[in-house]
């Protein structure tokens, strides 16, 4: 993924949405008032943003634990790497896995290269999934962990800050 | 930042229309002047109820937000960072954590490595900043594991209600 750097409307408009649309009638409308845009060329930027793959989605997104599913579990895996990407792209197109990713190990301590998240309502329900995941990954696989949610402590949008000077080019590491 | 969510709250009750709205539009909300009609149409019910269900939803915290979201690293850096806090320390280095505009997720779970966060940045060296100030205030080493490669980003999933 290339890094990209925001002009500064489309900075103004992530900023002005970070915590959410306001539920009235025409929200864009009211988002482009406070910005002192056309509601036209907010939607046409916001539209921009995503084909571009900076926004990724426009959604309602809901809280999990309060719908009732307290069971949310990042199921993390010890993967050959010679494998690590295949299946991971196997682990990421089953239909419970709402995010999967390789990341580093950070030897001794953390020997963990696939993280996935699976989500049910009893952890009779995640560990079948979690099941699943070590049934695909086979011998490939030499050690595996979960841990569970807890309590969610933070959670917002995306941040930018006001002050931040525009995103400059940095090297996609994060 | 949205309502704490309670470690055992009873299930939230929820009307048809909003299931059926969380189940269509945790991705590809109408970006058009009406979106709330558009969504109305979609699920055949008026642009008011839509309106209604919503704000119900986010009232009972059970709606983080209506708005976009940022893919990774795209408009900056971000990375997945863990700490093994001892449980009685918990409460104040989670707090540290929070404090930083730059942590936009905290979660507590149920490991030796029992606080995980993410944070989002306009550059890495702002995040190597970061976690070198929660390591420095709370005395903790801090797991930086950014992003080698995604396969699956949160696009919404199917929520098995039954």
């Amino acid at each position: 993924m290339k890094n990209v750097t925001l002009d500064p409307i489309d900075r103004q408009i992530l900023l002005a949405s970070q915590d959410g649309l306001p539920l009235s009638i025409t929200p864009f409308a009211v988002l482009a008032r406070a910005l002192g845009l056309e509601q036209a060329e907010l939607l046409a930027r916001l539209r921009r943003l995503q084909e571009r793959g900076i926004v990724r989605r426009v959604a309602a997104v809901p809280n999990h634990f309060r719908l009732g599913f307290v069971a949310n579990a990042m199921t993390v895996w010890d993967v050959d790497d010679a494998h690590a990407r295949r299946l991971g792209r196997t682990v990421g197109a089953l239909s419970f896995v709402s995010h999967c990713y390789l990341r580093p190990r950070r030897l001794p301590v953390w020997p963990y290269n696939l993280f996935a998240m699976v989500h049910g309502k009893s952890r009779e329900e995640t560990e079948g999934q979690r099941a699943a995941i070590a049934a695909l990954l086979g011998d490939a696989c030499r050690a595996s962990d979960v841990l569970y949610s807890v309590r969610i402590l933070k959670k917002t949008g995306f941040r930018l800050r006001p002050q931040d000077p525009e995103a400059k080019d940095e090297p996609c590491s994060g | 930042m949205g309502p704490p969510a309670p470690r055992r709250s009873a299930p939230l009750p929820l009307t048809q229309l909003q299931r059926a709205l969380l189940d269509r539009f945790q991705r590809d909300f109408p970006l058009v002047a009406r979106p709330f009609a558009a969504m109305a149409k979609a699920v055949g019910a008026s642009e008011a109820e839509v309106i209604v269900a919503l704000a119900e939803l986010r009232e009972a915290g059970a709606l983080a937000r209506v708005g976009a979201t940022l893919a990774p690293n795209r408009a900056g850096a971000s990375t997945l960072a863990a700490m093994a806090v001892p449980s009685e320390r918990l409460e104040e280095v989670a707090d540290l954590v929070s404090a930083f505009p730059e942590v936009n997720h905290n979660y507590e779970r149920e490991h030796r490595f029992n606080l995980w966060f993410v944070v989002t940045a306009e550059s890495r060296t702002r995040i190597e900043e970061v976690l070198a100030t929660i390591e420095a205030r709370s005395g903790l080493p801090v797991l930086d594991l950014p992003l080698v490669r995604p396969f699956k980003l949160d696009l919404g999933f199917p929520l098995p209600w039954s």
